[in-house]
Order: structure tokens, then C-alpha cells, then sequence
């Protein structure tokens, strides 16, 4: 199963590594990232595959919030699916 | 990997734009708890509510959390009660809204609806007794939502019953008065009411339908008015498509929500309703989308045409994303619970009569909208019997859910908080229709052919 993170603040030293150190902890593979700077504010989408996570995607959710909240950045987390639904035919 | 520029601009309307699922709507046949001890008919009413709907809410809060989309609410709709309470040898039909706000209170929904009674042809005893309980029924209720049907294209527009109702709304509103009548903000009249709408205060589970079933509200007016941002100046053909594609899109993810909980819930799923549903939250609003559309003050020359291109294009949109579409799908117009009608009306652009002639081409019908307090029930019953008539000759559901808030007069503000919102008080024509609401008896249903 897929999920998409996303981030989306200022950008500083850091973010990429703490992110990922994250996932790692909770056996979360990275698939694939892109990163630009989108109007001035950094911005990284990653596709992951949580089919093997130690913890569920709500609850994924809560700990990159929290994270997310500590960087003074917005992290999340969704499943593949919604994007599939609303962009794909 | 699914494009980044999509997966930006889905979050981006989620976030800015107000993008979310109105309603999981969780519809419960009650037909089974018919008993002749109405104490025992209410046991078993709040028990098989409590037993089908446990998983509701925490299932709806689990999807928010994992895909990332808002729902707004979690809902319960039941057989209407008319039909369940029949069965009962008793002439109080109150404590059957109190069993059902008890379940809805245990399961943590925010409505439940069906304190129902279909009455477009006659009222037997027990639709009668119903319609009377509704005030008292409202006041003493939190959660619980009532519709009556009073009219229908197959069987004309039962009179007698809109003169009831006329009497009930302000009834309701009377008992209600500590909180400016906010039970008639549960109540609703209606004219060709559908049996699987998931939305409230009309949602009841109709006789047709199975024994528990998802059905699912989505909304997005945000998104709409978003998107045709970035269409100013095009031609109408350009404004239909825009919103037809932003129509699919939500509803896709309407479609994709409502599977989910289908599954997880273990429940048949029965529709999605396309409905635009604004909130009074600022970017949320339908009367933002029409004045996009090149009105400067929703409510002026050209609104009913731009509400009917909309209201079409959202269908056209949403229907091919979803294996089935129902409910009422469309774009309502509640005033109290749209920010841009908010303010429309309070500037006096946006007034009954107009509203009247906007529900000819939309979604249900003249929706929260708050009159004087003085109101005569007749002139209520009036309104309701001109609503009716659209939906009626027109083949659609139609519905009336008035405030006739006591004590308050033009210019007078309501508030009801949350996403019911607030409304200004709008005037109605001071002349009399009581000769006419006397009159009671039958409007015949309308001819089917011959046409113009």
C-alpha cells in the first residue's frame, strides 16, 4: 500500500533528513522524492510504501504533524488512493 | 508517481479552498422494530440504531485520518418514524424522538434524521399524530432531524397538510423561541422527497431502500468558485466545462470515501450526492460562484440562468464519477449557511420571491431562510404551497425549511452558530393568503403530457 508525504514550509537545514529518519524508524520505504522551491516556499512530494510500517497511516499522520509542528513546517501524510481518484480515470 | 502538480492542487483545495466530504450518511430500516408497546418499539428502535451505527463515527474519523480529507459530518438516517410508531398503541409519538436522539447521542453523530411522515396523498392516524408531536418533539430533542412530504408530480399536493404544517412551523418555533426557533432549523417541508438523501434536516430512509446503507455528501463549492477564477471573461461553454470538471473531481474522491466506508462498515453502498453544499465559512459560498459567473450581487438579473448552468454542469460533472449518484444532487441555496447569500440577502439584492425562482432550476428549494416572527402560519402554509407547485409540476424535490424566529422583524439578525450559520430576517408580502390555505382538500396532480 502507497502513500504520499508531503511538505510544504520554509525551507531549512534539516528537513529532508529528519523526515526520512522518521520513515526509517518506522520501516516506512521511500519510493521515490521530488523537491522544488514553489514560490518561494519549499516544497517535497515522496510516494512510500507503508504496507510494511510499524504503525498505521493515522497514526504516521499524527507523528510527522508533530514533527511537522517542531520544524515549524506542514508535513502529511495520505493515502495514494485519494490522489488516484480525483486526478486519474 | 502520480503527478506532483495534482497532488499539490488536491491539497491546496483541502486546504484553502474548503474541499471536503459534507456527510457519511448511515441509512437504518426500523421497519423490524414495529411493536404494539411503544415502550418496547422505543427499546428496540435505540438498540438496533446503537448496534448498526457503532463503528460510524470512528470508521468516518479513521478515513479523515488516513486519506487527509475532511468529514464534516457523520450522520444516521431511519425509516420514517410515522411508519414505525404506527404499530404502537399510543397517541404520544415524542418519546420515539427521544429513543432516536438517545442512539444518535451513544453512536456521537452530529443528526439523525426520519422523525419522518409521508403524507403527499392523506394522513393516516399515526402521520397525523407525528406531524403533531414534531414541536414538542424538536424542543426536547438535540440531534433529531423531521421532514414531511406534503406533495408529490404522481400524487398532487395534499392542502390540508401544507395548512398543518404552516401551524407546525410555528409551533416549532414558539417552543423553540429561547434559542431564536432553532428547532425549525431541523424541520422540513418537502415535495417529491428522495429516499436515500444524506443530508439533513431531509434525510430519512425510505421503505425502498435495503436494510443499512453509505450514502455520502460531498461538497466543494470552494473549489468551484476556485476554478472559475481562472476562466474570467470565457464563454459560458468554457464556464459549463470548468465546472463540470471540478465536479468529477470531487466526486471521485465522494465515490472513493464512500466505498471505503462501505467496506470497512460492512454496509451496501448506496449513493453519492453531488450536492454543492456552501458552509457560512468565507470561500465556501454557491452565491460566490454565481456572482464569479459576472453577477456583481448574487440575487440580481441573471442569477437564475447562472444557477441553472451550474446546478446542470455539477450533475454532468459528477455523474460519470460514480457508480451511482442520488440523494438530491445539485446546488443548494440555504441562505443562513452560505456566506455570499448571507450577505446578498442583507443588502436586500436577494429576496423571497427571487429565491422562489431560483429553486425552479436548483437543488431543493427555499432553504433557511428567516422570516419575521409575526408571520401568519397561513402565509408559511402559502409558501409551502408554492414550492411545492415548482417541484410538483416540474418533476423535482422541492423543500421549504423557514425561520420564522419570534420577536424578530427586517433587520433583525438570527444566530444559529456553526454550520447553520446566521440570517438576516427577510420580509414576506404582508397580504393575506388564509382564504385560500382554508380552502384544505387536494391540488390534483399535474398532466404529463401536452407539455409547454
Amino acid at each position: 500500500m502507497n502513500a504520499i508525504v508531503t511538505v510544504v514550509g520554509q525551507d531549512k537545514v534539516g528537513i529532508i533528513a529528519a523526515v526520512c529518519a522518521l520513515l526509517a524508524e518506522n520501516n516506512v520505504n521511500i519510493l521515490d522524492i521530488s523537491q522544488t522551491i514553489l514560490q518561494g516556499s519549499f516544497t517535497m512530494v515522496m510516494a512510500v510504501d507503508v504496507s510494511k510500517a510499524k504503525t498505521s497511516v493515522g497514526d504516521l499522520r499524527g507523528l510527522l504533524e508533530a514533527l511537522g509542528e517542531k520544524m515549524g513546517i506542514s508535513i502529511r501524510i495520505q493515502r495514494e488512493e485519494i490522489f488516484d481518484a480525483m486526478h486519474r480515470i | 508517481m502520480i503527478n506532483e502538480k495534482d497532488i499539490l492542487s488536491t491539497i491546496e483545495m483541502i486546504d484553502q479552498q474548503h474541499l471536503d466530504i459534507r456527510t457519511i450518511t448511515m441509512g437504518i430500516s426500523l421497519l423490524s422494530c414495529c411493536d404494539a408497546d411503544p415502550g418496547r418499539a422505543c427499546d428496540k428502535i435505540y438498540e438496533k440504531i446503537v448496534r448498526q451505527a457503532a463503528n460510524l463515527v470512528k470508521t468516518g474519523e479513521d478515513i479523515e485520518r488516513e486519506f487527509g480529507i475532511p468529514i464534516v459530518n457523520k450522520r444516521i438516517s431511519v425509516t420514517p418514524m410515522a411508519l414505525v410508531a404506527a404499530a404502537s398503541e399510543t397517541e404520544d409519538y415524542v418519546p420515539f424522538a427521544i429513543a432516536m436522539d438517545r442512539a444518535a447521542k451513544t453512536c456521537g453523530v452530529d443528526f439523525i434524521g426520519g422523525y419522518s411522515a409521508l403524507v403527499q396523498k392523506g394522513m393516516t392516524a399515526a402521520d397525523e399524530r407525528l406531524i403533531r408531536a414534531i414541536p414538542e418533539a424538536l424542543d426536547r430533542t438535540d440531534l433529531v432531524c423531521s421532514s414531511v412530504n406534503v406533495g408529490s408530480t404522481k400524487a398532487g399536493i395534499n392542502m390540508d397538510a401544507v395548512a398543518l404544517m404552516g401551524r407546525i412551523i410555528k409551533e416549532t418555533a414558539r417552543r423553540t423561541a429561547d434559542r431564536d426557533g432553532l428547532g425549525c432549523a431541523k424541520l422540513v417541508v418537502f415535495c417529491n422527497a428522495v429516499e436515500d438523501n444524506p443530508f439533513m434536516a431531509g434525510a430519512f430512509h425510505g421503505v425502498g431502500e435495503a436494510e443499512k446503507v453509505i450514502n455520502v455528501g460531498v461538497s466543494g463549492p470552494g473549489v468551484v468558485h476556485h476554478a472559475l477564477q481562472s476562466v474570467k471573461g470565457q464563454s459560458f461553454d468554457v464556464v459549463a466545462e470548468t465546472v463540470k470538471k471540478t465536479a468529477f473531481r470531487i466526486t471521485r474522491m465522494g465515490q472513493l470515501v464512500a466505498q471505503e466506508a462501505s467496506r470497512r462498515l460492512d454496509t451496501p453502498f448506496g449513493i453519492v450526492d453531488l450536492s454543492l453544499a456552501p458552509t457560512p465559512a468565507v470561500g465556501d459560498s454557491v452565491a460566490r460562484i454565481l456572482e464569479e459567473m459576472g453577477l456583481e450581487v448574487c440575487g440580481t438579473h441573471g442569477t437564475t440562468a447562472a444557477l441553472a448552468l451550474l446546478n446542470d454542469a455539477v450533475k454532468k460533472g459528477g455523474v460519470m464519477a460514480s457508480s451511482s449518484v442520488g440523494g438530491l444532487s445539485g446546488a443548494f441555496i440555504p441562505v443562513s449557511e452560505d456566506e455570499g447569500m448571507i450577505a446578498a440577502a442583507r443588502s436586500g439584492v436577494l429576496c423571497l420571491d427571487k429565491l422562489e425562482a431560483m429553486t425552479c432550476v436548483c437543488s431543493v428549494g427555499l432553504d433557511m431562510i428567516a422570516v419575521p416572527g409575526d408571520t401568519p402560519a397561513e402565509t408559511i402554509s402559502a409558501i409551502i404551497a408554492d414550492e411545492a407547485a415548482i417541484g410538483m409540476v416540474n418533476c423535482k424535490t422541492t423543500a421549504v425549511r423557514l425561520l420564522p424566529a419570534p420577536g424578530k422583524q427586517v433587520g433583525d439578525t438570527i444566530e444559529m452558530g456553526g454550520l447553520l450559520g446566521s440570517a438576516p430576517v427577510m420580509p414576506v408580502h404582508p397580504q393575506s393568503s388564509e382564504s385560500f390555505i382554508a380552502r384544505g382538500g387536494r391540488i390534483p396532480a399535474p398532466m404529463h403530457s401536452l407539455k409547454n
